[in-house]
């Protein structure tokens, strides 16, 4: 039985969580308390990169959660996110109050600019951060939960869950791109000032940002693995390997996925309210259906159902794009991504950690088996089986 | 001549810059009276040469009152010469001389004629300077080249004139309207010089109730947006011609709402044509191979620009073809983006079959790469595309307008559509692709090469789609992210319509065109495509497999 030696905290998952421990509290302490230019000392610009990374890491645990053990391919998790994302930038427009360029107290600057009488009513409460932070993960887990409700209860699976996904981003992205939606339309929520008193683009804010998001890194990783560790994560992936026959066993299929979609969807609004202060912008681009599969492309690079490889992934690819589309390279960027995603599919299908985790390596062979087996009879789309 | 006009400008200014309304309201009504009267007497004696030079001479006296004066005698003497006079007044192309009192027309293409006689003049002379207009003259002398223009010998530029007599219905034209009315002949003409001549008549004061209600009658026939605001704007009317008015009112906006209507459907035939030829190619491949194409919308691009190559030799070599680079651009679509399509499918599709997801992210990736190689080859920027000739323009039906190229399209989509069907049915290949479709490894038990099958339907697929982009190239901008604005919505009609039958792509793409475009008016376009993918979220959630699923064992095959 592998799964026993992934029962607990096994000896990968603890270096791991060690890891970005460590880095959450070391790369912070190197910015504030070393001299500048010092060898040792994190730039500031970089500190808000790596948060920034942490953010998208978060976002891969998430998608690696439904994808990797429960077969659910949503590419609209970029929605959430950016719901999220939404959430915390609400609560930071109200704190701008009357440092604004209209110096309107309670309006927003873009709202006095289109001439809004008043607040509209889903923006109360945001000044207060509880409040905020209860929508961060609320809005998002409602959206999935009814979304997930009604697509799981009549069993939409497979590729026509990932379009209709899609279609409830691309939805999302024009109605956030409209100015009588409230939420600043095409320029999105910008310009913040501060966040719990202290200004959003101090160092110190920046750094305690960071060694945040690491926290949310381990808290998700952590339960993320408490879930699939679970009697509950074995039903998850007895869905993903054979949905049918896990229904006929008895379990109500619909209720796990719906379950782990919905978390899945907070952590996505988490990890998207702790980009929001880091990168200082929200607009509705972020719904953008391309986004969300891009985040898909980080758990297949890192490696499907192993949660340490999406989190490991949505680094590298993220540090490749800012590496790649910063340089001399630029125009070649989209090659490279595109290549990547054909090059992980057809050579690469473990991803990195699959592939050279020695650890993983049979039962990653038994997993990969059963699905492809169950998957071409349960995908319910008659596809060629050429191997047989 | 700068001194004089700085000496004199203050005091035209005082006359008529700011004159008191009620004044202004008298002397307009003077103004036309003399003009009418002019008109009449003109209409009957159309020659007095020697009316029309005296008239032509007071353009060089350079007073205001003069020059109205002027232009009523010019436009009402029926002379040759009075259309050129009048419209180089309009156009300050009109000089004159204030010490010989001798006027010229600076014409159009810079020679100088006099305009009394006709005659070239070398150059102007020194103390020519041009005729003054303000505001008012202005406007008599757009009437009285309206007038003019009502007696053209061109049987459109009547009806145009006859429009914006229509539009503006001032008095002053009404003889001119009623002597055009009775020499007429062209029935077209005709009916428009009654609806102008109506149109005067119920605006104008002192009309007997009979001859209002008779306009009424004419304005309702004409039954536009122009007859409805003509007939919304009328006020202090006699309770019998205020009620035939309100019945005509709301007649004209009951048809007004059928024409909106029928506009409505024809704006979704159109948008459903283009959705059917983005999707009918995605249809083929996801309902044969199971395989969800997201470079699907990048093969249409390729199409597109197949058609900009095509058009770019032509213009550069053979310019006299350039009506025919459609028929040559739409073969060659077809073959470009086939052959990708079939290159795609050997090299990379066929080793993912039986994962779907992943070949949605191996395509995907393949869209990027087709996206950025276009971009580097052809720039980043939109490639104009040009439209044929007879492709070009529209015509009128009833109220609505028709664009030729909308129309082209949607019988070419249905084309497209009749000849993949009659491929699907008479052809040993649409047979084995049914076979296909219908369970694959029966097919392959009876000795069908499944594997032949699928990468000929890949590249039939993709072909269509580059065929769609042949199409689409003459309605939208060709740009490398053409494909992504289709790829949503195609998906969106498969879905809809169901997986592996082309009837339900075409009701679903029709279907989703017209509620779009019924939708539009009331929600506008974005909510509208909002409410559109809810639907669409929603109906999947009742049938998830589409409107015309296939049914019983092929599901489950």
């Amino acid at each position: 039985m592998p799964h026993v030696l992934t029962r607990s905290l096994d000896r990968g998952t603890t270096l791991f969580v060690i890891l970005v421990a460590a880095c959450g509290v070391l790369i912070p302490l190197s910015n504030l308390l070393l001299p500048t230019g010092s060898m040792l000392q994190v730039p500031t610009y970089l500190v808000a990169l790596f948060g920034k990374y942490a953010c998208y890491a978060v976002l891969a645990l998430s998608i690696d959660l439904i994808w990797g053990y429960c077969g659910i391919l949503s590419l609209g998790h970029g929605a959430f996110f950016a719901l999220g994302g939404y959430a915390m930038g609400m609560y930071l427009m109200r704190q701008i109050g009357s440092r604004g360029v209209y110096g309107n107290p309670v309006l927003p600057d873009f709202m006095v600019f289109l001439n809004y009488p008043k607040l509209p009513w889903y923006w109360h409460g945001f000044d207060m951060f509880w409040f905020a932070a209860l929508m961060v993960v609320v809005v998002p887990g409602l959206l999935a939960f009814c979304f997930g409700w009604l697509a799981f209860r009549s069993r939409v699976t497979g590729v026509y869950l990932s379009i209709i996904t899609q279609a409830m981003t691309y939805a999302l992205l024009l109605a956030f791109f409209r100015n009588d939606f409230g939420f600043g339309g095409n320029n999105g929520l910008t310009d913040f000032k501060d966040i719990l008193g202290f200004n959003v683009q101090a160092e110190g804010t920046r750094a305690a940002l960071f060694a945040l998001s690491c926290l949310a890194i381990i808290v998700a990783f952590l339960t993320c693995r408490a879930v699939v560790t679970s009697k509950l994560g074995k039903v998850l992936i007895a869905v993903r390997d054979a949905e049918s026959r896990t229904r006929f066993l008895g379990y109500r299929v619909e209720s796990y996925k719906l379950f782990v979609f919905t978390l899945s969807a907070c952590m996505a609004g988490v990890a998207g309210a702790l980009y929001v202060p880091q990168v200082g912008i929200i607009n509705p681009s972020e719904f953008a259906p391309a986004n969300s599969i891009e985040a898909v492309i980080w758990v297949a690079v890192g490696g499907r159902g192993t949660l340490i490889g999406a989190a490991i992934g949505a680094v590298v690819v993220n540090y490749a794009k800012t590496y790649f589309t910063s340089g001399p390279l630029a125009p070649y960027w989209l090659f490279m991504l595109g290549a990547l995603f054909i090059l992980v599919t057809l050579l690469l299908p473990k991803g990195i950690v699959g592939t050279f985790n020695p650890w993983s390596e049979r039962w990653k062979a038994d997993r990969l088996t059963a699905n492809s087996e169950s998957a071409a009879a349960e995908d319910g789309v008659s596809e060629p089986r050429l191997a047989e | 001549m700068i001194p004089k006009f700085a000496s004199e400008a203050p005091r035209k200014l005082a006359n008529f810059g700011i004159g008191a309304p009620v004044a202004a309201n008298a002397f307009d009504r003077l103004r036309s009276i003399v003009l009418s009267v002019f008109l009449i007497v003109v209409l009957t004696l159309p020659a007095f040469a020697g009316a029309f030079d005296d008239a032509v001479a007071k353009f060089a006296n350079d007073e205001f009152s003069d020059t109205e004066e002027a232009i009523g005698m010019v436009a009402s003497s029926g002379n040759p010469l009075a259309f050129p006079i009048i419209s180089a007044l309009h156009d300050d192309r009109l000089s004159a001389d204030p010490d010989t009192k001798k006027v010229y027309i600076t014409q159009q293409d810079g020679k100088i004629i006099d305009a009394a006689t006709g005659t070239p003049v070398a150059k102007l002379p020194d103390n020519a300077a041009s005729v003054r207009l303000n505001n008012r003259l202005r406007r008599s002398v757009e009437a009285a080249l309206g007038s003019l223009t009502l007696l053209s010998p061109d049987p459109a530029k009547r009806i145009a004139a006859a429009q914006t007599v229509f539009k503006s219905h001032e008095e002053s034209a009404l003889p001119v309207v009623e002597g055009a009315l009775a020499k007429e002949t062209n029935n077209a003409v005709k009916a428009a010089f009654a609806e102008a001549r109506a149109a005067i008549l119920l605006n104008k004061s002192g009309t007997s109730d009979a001859d209002r209600l008779e306009a009424i009658a004419t304005i309702k026939a004409r039954g536009d947006q122009e007859a409805l605001a003509l007939l919304t704007d009328l006020s202090d009317q006699s309770p019998l011609v205020a009620k035939a008015a309100a019945t005509a009112v709301s007649s004209i906006q009951s048809r007004l709402a059928i024409w909106s209507a029928v506009q409505n459907a024809w704006y979704g035939l159109s948008l459903g044509s283009v959705l059917l030829l983005a999707a009918i190619g995605l249809a083929i491949t996801f309902g044969v191979m199971g395989v969800i194409n997201m470079a699907h919308g990048e093969m249409v691009m390729l199409g597109a620009y197949t058609t900009f190559v095509v058009q770019d030799i032509i213009r550069t070599s053979f310019p006299g073809l350039f009506d025919y680079s459609l028929f040559i651009a739409v073969p060659l679509a077809f073959l470009v983006a086939g052959a990708i399509g079939v290159l795609i499918e050997r090299t990379i599709i066929r080793f993912l079959y039986g994962r779907p997801l992943e070949t949605l992210l191996a395509t995907w990736g393949i869209s990027l790469v087709l996206q950025q190689a276009v971009r580097t080859a052809f720039g980043p920027t939109n490639r104009e595309v040009g439209n044929p000739s007879w492709m070009s323009g529209a015509f009128e039906l009833g109220q609505i307008t028709i664009t030729y190229n909308r129309l082209w399209i949607l019988c070419f989509t249905l084309a497209v559509f009749a000849i993949l069907l009659a491929m699907l049915r008479y052809t040993a290949l649409g047979l084995e692709m049914r076979a296909v479709t219908q369970n694959r490894r029966m097919a392959a038990s009876m000795g069908i090469a499944t594997s032949r099958v699928d990468a000929l339907t890949f590249g039939l697929g993709s072909g269509i789609a580059g065929i769609a982009g042949v199409a689409l190239s003459q309605i939208d901008n060709v740009s490398p992210n053409l494909g992504q604005s289709y790829i949503i919505d195609s998906f969106m009609v498969v879905v809809f319509g169901g997986v592996g039958n082309l009837w339900g792509t075409l009701v679903g793409a029709f279907t989703l065109g017209i509620a779009n475009k019924f939708l539009e008016p009331v929600a506008g376009a974005v909510l509208a495509k909002i409410a559109i993918l809810v639907l669409i979220i929603l109906f999947i959630q009742k049938r998830p497999r589409g409107l015309f699923a296939l049914k019983g064992r092929a599901v489950e095959a």
